[in-house]
């Protein structure tokens, strides 16, 4: 079970004593690696083929691994490096290297984006897509969710620690027909005015702005614009569903929930 | 889990631990420093005093009489000053991430341990070789041969492997790296309570029992023997007992601390 599962976590679990390449050697050689740099097949350990012939062979499967992982994560530049000298980007990418050196088909990553610029982000996005494009299964959990939106075949949605919803990203925005409308006020007397008028919806007192779940349709919005005033509406956006009205519609307690995480699974 | 993979996963640890040793070098600097400043301190301070009051020595020894009887206590600083610095090392392992990940990974999970004193075991031999040649620069001379010498080194090691496990339960033990630094200290200090730097007869009768008794004697005297190139006796299977005894249950302590499931 062990070696079919590849975990990394949120804070990264390099050596950092180590270069980056040592990592990455550290991790094929507790792996098991054989001579294609894959790990062992579950029948040569039953049918007792020696563990000292798979390492002679397993030299050279590691070898190739560990000097392929730093081109595939752009680490080449600072693979002779100790880690502690590594960027939190680098960490990262080198983290997520030493849990997929060792081939899981099954990769946990807890969120693996969190405090990442929006380019490290993306070769993130990247990376994972090329696990699944040859068949790896990946359970991500993230905050963002336009992350979850961009990755997941299927997404499941935690609140206070249970699964409230689960399905694709297309069948949870259905059960939010209406998306959202963003009104932006001139002054905020008239955003305070309105916020009374529409409890349910989210402000934003910095920006003027109130966000008020739509109800779909015409009838619905013209109700909706004829209880403001033409004077105080500075700007106003009709949005379609994205994930962060499913979230905030599915765990109802509005803008105070948006702390609890997302969880996104990804199935090969 | 097989043999061979457990042999072939603590062996990675090995390297692992020497690559520390080698990136961080000065917490071995340190640690072999200590028992050669004890050594100074006791040959050059004490050791006009001390060693007049050396019995076996027509009107009393003299600094190179003492030399010669404090060189096993040293050694055995020597090589309790290492495995203190196991403690310290295991405790800040525990602080890492990796740990973790280690735990996440078909390995022999043991190996994380034996990496650790198998690195101590290497460190033992280099941290005596070094004492061992500082001792000779400062004079020291004996009748025994390279079989008593190989005898001394052997028994030095095996004394550093069994405290080692005894410090790697310490260092998992610890809630901090600076309680891991501070607990093992006591095996530093114990020496000072046996026949390392006085003989047990000048102490008063409870002190003296308790000297006589504890496990660095038998270890200290036996060393005594092979490096003065005298017969050890029965004194060496006590010393090995005291050491199996206390690498077994040292290594019991520390694996039951490691597999347990972590509290975060």
């Amino acid at each position: 079970m062990r070696a079919a599962i590849g975990v990394t976590g949120q804070f990264s679990a390099i050596d950092e004593l180590l270069t980056g390449r040592e990592n990455l050697r550290l991790m094929a050689d507790l792996a098991h690696l054989d001579r294609t740099g894959r790990p062992p097949a579950r029948s040569d350990r039953e049918n007792g083929r020696s563990p000292w012939s798979r390492r002679a062979a397993g030299w050279t499967g590691a070898r190739a691994a560990v000097t392929a992982m730093p081109e595939r994560f752009d680490l080449v530049g600072v693979a002779g490096r100790p880690a502690r000298t590594y960027s939190g980007g680098e960490k990262r990418r080198l983290d997520l290297a030493m849990t997929l050196i060792a081939r899981p088909r099954l990769v946990f990553l807890d969120e693996p984006t969190t405090g990442l610029d929006p380019r490290s982000r993306r070769e993130l996005w990247t990376i994972v897509r090329e696990q699944v494009a040859v068949g790896v299964t990946v359970l991500l959990t993230t905050q963002y969710l336009e992350e979850a939106d961009h990755l997941a075949d299927r997404i499941g949605v935690l609140d206070g620690g249970r699964l409230v919803a689960e399905g694709t990203a297309a069948q949870l925005k259905r059960r939010v027909p209406g998306g959202h409308v963003s009104v932006r006020f001139t002054d905020a007397h008239a955003l305070a005015a309105a916020a009374v008028a529409h409890p349910e919806a989210s402000r934003d007192a910095e920006t003027l702005t109130l966000r008020m779940p739509g109800e779909g349709g015409i009838a619905g919005l013209r109700r909706l614009l004829d209880g403001l005033d033409d004077e105080s509406v500075a700007d106003l956006t009709v949005s379609s569903a994205d994930l962060d009205d499913v979230f905030l519609a599915l765990t109802g307690r509005g803008a105070a929930a948006a702390a609890a995480p997302i969880a996104q699974e990804i199935s090969a | 889990m097989n043999t061979t993979d457990t042999v072939r996963d603590s062996l990675t640890m090995l390297r692992r631990n020497l690559l520390h040793i080698r990136r961080y070098p000065s917490l071995t600097v340190m640690l072999i420093a200590q028992p050669i400043v004890f050594l100074l301190l006791f040959v050059y301070v004490f050791g006009g005093t001390l060693g007049a009051g050396l019995p076996g020595h027509r009107g009393g020894g003299d600094r190179g009489d003492y030399l010669v009887f404090i060189i096993p206590g040293i050694l055995i600083m020597t090589v309790a000053s290492v495995a203190l610095g196991t403690a310290i090392s295991t405790a800040t392992d525990m602080t890492t991430g990796i740990i973790a990940r280690f735990r996440t990974m078909d390995i022999a999970r043991a190996s994380v341990l034996t990496g650790h004193v198998l690195g101590a075991v290497i460190r033992t031999s280099l941290a005596v070789v070094i004492v061992t040649a500082f001792a000779f620069l400062l004079g020291f001379r004996s009748g025994a041969g390279p079989l008593d010498w190989l005898g001394a080194i052997g028994l030095l090691i095996l004394i550093g492997f069994s405290l080692t496990w005894l410090t790697v339960g310490l260092g998992l033990a610890a809630d901090s790296v600076e309680s891991a630094s501070n607990t093992p200290l006591f095996l530093v200090l114990l020496p000072f309570v046996s026949s390392a730097f006085v003989p047990t007869g000048a102490m008063p009768a409870g002190l003296r029992q308790f000297a006589e008794h504890q496990p660095f004697t038998p270890m200290i005297d036996t060393l005594r023997a092979l490096v003065t190139g005298a017969a050890a006796g029965s004194d060496l299977w006590l010393a090995i007992g005291w050491c199996a005894l206390i690498a077994l249950l040292g290594c019991l302590w520390s694996r039951r601390l490691f597999l347990r499931v972590p509290a975060r």
